[in-house]
């Protein structure tokens, strides 16, 4: 009992850091808080099961594919709209990112109706282990796998590449960093694209387990900004400590108080602000 | 949320053009006050005549979302703070004032009052958390309180779950007019407007309101100048919170219905695009917003478009293209 519900707070803890983590990437470069996240996880989702039911094309190129095309719509919005905020207030940027998540989530209401649609398990991972205390369905193993590999990839990625030096150089003095002949507009579409297919990932690794349907992530993206909050808004590591810490106290209040499972995550969020209102890992400015 | 608003609404008998008032309300130059007075009588006699023009009952609900859109953009237009949490005063007063009534057997006055006194404590609680971060911080914190009292609303024994507190009786006014009267009820709902128009006109147009616009503008420079702005941003917060759960009482006692709808994070959201849409930066704007939005939910409910995606369309044409919202571009013209 402790054991499976401890997996399955595991289990929504890695998607919980894999969106935590591509919110905070795009927050972090652009100043954007994407509300839309959640709308691009039903996309990747829906991405995937497009893939397999009109083109016949498996899970594990949908893997790539799917976020991929989620990334290249994100960057497209980007471009076009998104790009249009920077100079106005802040919330501007927010308030559009939330229309964007209505219009999607309408529009794919509209075409597929809200009931889910089941996504099959790939065969290769089919099946579990028995570890004696526990049984371990594989899936759910790779799934906690992808989203820490991931995890830390994007998180090496920006804090020890070059590529993640110049990103981080353009978030801090963008006038500068232009100055050295750097396309910053570019790098910022390229990370709202990085971000923006994070979320495509986690949908595409959620469709075997939950189903797809249109109404996915709508919720989700509210205890990402929980975790956001609580991790520090600019803290990629933040972002996926708490993200996979959240997912394994809400498993845990599962088994000894169901009723707060929902609640939990909130009231720490609420605590941690009473404290330290600039999150654990973050800092005021 | 959008989707099941139209379940509150009877489906019967259409209302005509039915909208309440169109005027941009803020004193100018003298030239154009008279312009400002009449759009005003005008005003005034819509609302006076608006249950024999449209459906009452329709009209008396779209009046509580409007005061819901004045009592948020209190708080965006003045101080500068975008609350993406008002479901969560409006959803929890609707419940309060309806398990008052239903459960209590009180009358709707006092019921109202227990639906406020719980949005004002609700509203100081969030504030005390909330006030002390600006700006994207302040909207993504006031969005994952209020999911806080969606779950609550699910899980709480008086609630009635999904299906949240049916039939809620209305009573009697001042113990004497009968509020299955539709006529009664709407004159009701309107007075109830108008008292909550009247208190944020008069808070905007006060000092207190006067040093909430300095703090927005510039607030280094009021701290500096020994203002406590924590403390003013939190009066202005729980002053909001008390006027959203005000409408929220009305309108359960209107519906006759108290749902999860009322405090899902989608009514928040259909309140900021109502108060943007009309204009944040005036007074009057969110009535026209509301006004708006309202009657646009009622016509798509039958239609078959997703009204989800026409709102999400209407919110990026109106952030893209007319920021200032219908009110402000009209009185930018004027004034031009």
């Amino acid at each position: 009992m402790i054991f499976g519900q401890l997996l399955v707070g595991l289990i929504n803890g890695s998607f919980y850091a894999l969106m935590a983590l591509g919110f905070a990437v795009i927050f972090g470069l652009l100043g954007i808080i994407n509300i839309a996240q959640g709308t691009f996880y039903m996309l990747g989702a829906f991405g995937a099961w497009m893939l397999l039911n009109y083109a016949g094309i498996g899970y594990w190129p949908a893997l790539i594919l799917s976020p991929l095309a989620a990334g290249l719509l994100g960057m497209a919005l980007e471009k076009t709209l998104i790009s249009r905020m920077y100079k106005l207030d802040h919330i501007y940027g927010l308030l559009l990112t939330f229309g964007l998540f209505m219009f999607i989530m309408g529009t794919f209401i509209w075409l597929f109706q809200t009931a889910g649609r089941p996504y099959p398990v790939p065969d290769a991972l089919r099946g579990g282990w028995n570890l004696g205390f526990m049984f371990m369905p594989k899936y759910r193993g790779w799934v906690v796998l992808v989203s820490l590999v991931t995890c830390f990839a994007t998180w090496y990625a920006i804090e020890k590449t070059a590529l993640g030096r110049t990103l981080r150089a353009a978030t801090e003095n963008p006038m500068l960093t232009r100055a050295f002949g750097i396309n910053v507009p570019a790098l910022l579409t390229f990370g709202f694209g990085v971000g923006v297919a994070l979320a495509g990932l986690a949908g595409v690794l959620a469709g075997p387990i939950y189903t797809v349907s249109p109404l996915m992530g709508g919720e989700l993206v509210i205890v990402v900004f929980a975790i956001v909050v609580v991790g520090g808004m600019q803290s990629i590591l933040g972002a996926i400590v708490v993200g996979l810490a959240f997912g394994v106290i809400e498993g845990f209040t599962k088994v000894f108080y169901p009723q707060g499972a929902n609640l939990v995550i909130f009231i720490i969020m609420f605590l941690v602000l009473l404290v330290k209102p600039a999150g654990l890992f973050g800092y005021q400015k | 949320m959008t989707m099941a608003s139209s379940a509150d609404t009877p489906q019967t008998d259409a209302p005509q053009a039915g909208l309440p008032p169109t005027a941009p309300h803020e004193t100018a130059g003298s030239g154009r006050r008279i312009l400002y007075v009449v759009l005003y009588a005008i005003g005034v006699a819509l609302l006076l005549a608006a249950p024999f023009l449209a459906y009452p009952l329709f009209v008396a609900k779209l009046l509580c979302f409007a005061l819901l859109a004045c009592a948020f953009n209190l708080l965006l237009g003045m101080v500068g703070l975008l609350s993406f949490g008002h479901a969560a005063f409006f959803g929890g007063a609707a419940y309060v004032c309806g398990h008052a009534l239903k459960v209590w057997g009180l009358p709707f006055e006092l019921a109202a009052l227990c639906g406020m006194a719980v949005a004002t404590a609700l509203g100081a609680l969030f504030g005390y958390v909330s006030v002390r971060r600006q700006g994207l911080y302040f909207a993504m914190i006031t969005l994952a309180l209020a999911q806080m009292i969606y779950f609550l609303a699910f899980q709480l024994p008086f609630t009635g779950a999904e299906d949240g507190l049916t039939g809620v009786p209305r009573g009697r006014i001042l113990g004497l007019f009968d509020l299955n009267n539709q006529y009664v009820l709407y004159y009701t709902t309107a007075a109830i407007f108008v008292a909550g128009y009247l208190v944020i006109y008069r808070v905007t147009n006060s000092t207190f309101g006067q040093i909430l616009k300095a703090i927005r503008e510039n607030q280094p420079r009021m701290i500096s100048l020994g203002y406590n702005v924590h403390a003013y941003k939190l009066a202005a917060f729980v002053l909001s919170a008390a006027l959203a759960g005000l409408a929220g009482a009305t309108k359960t006692m209107v519906v006759q219905l108290a749902s999860p709808v009322d405090v899902h994070w989608a009514t928040s959201g259909d309140v900021i695009l109502m108060a943007l849409l009309g204009g944040a930066g005036t007074l009057f704007g969110p009535v026209v917003g509301a006004s708006v939005v309202t009657t646009l939910q009622f016509y798509l409910a039958d239609s078959g478009l997703p009204i989800q995606m026409v709102i999400g369309g209407i919110f990026i044409a109106c952030i893209l293209l007319f920021r200032q919202g219908i009110v402000g571009e009209i009185k930018s013209y004027l004034e031009r």
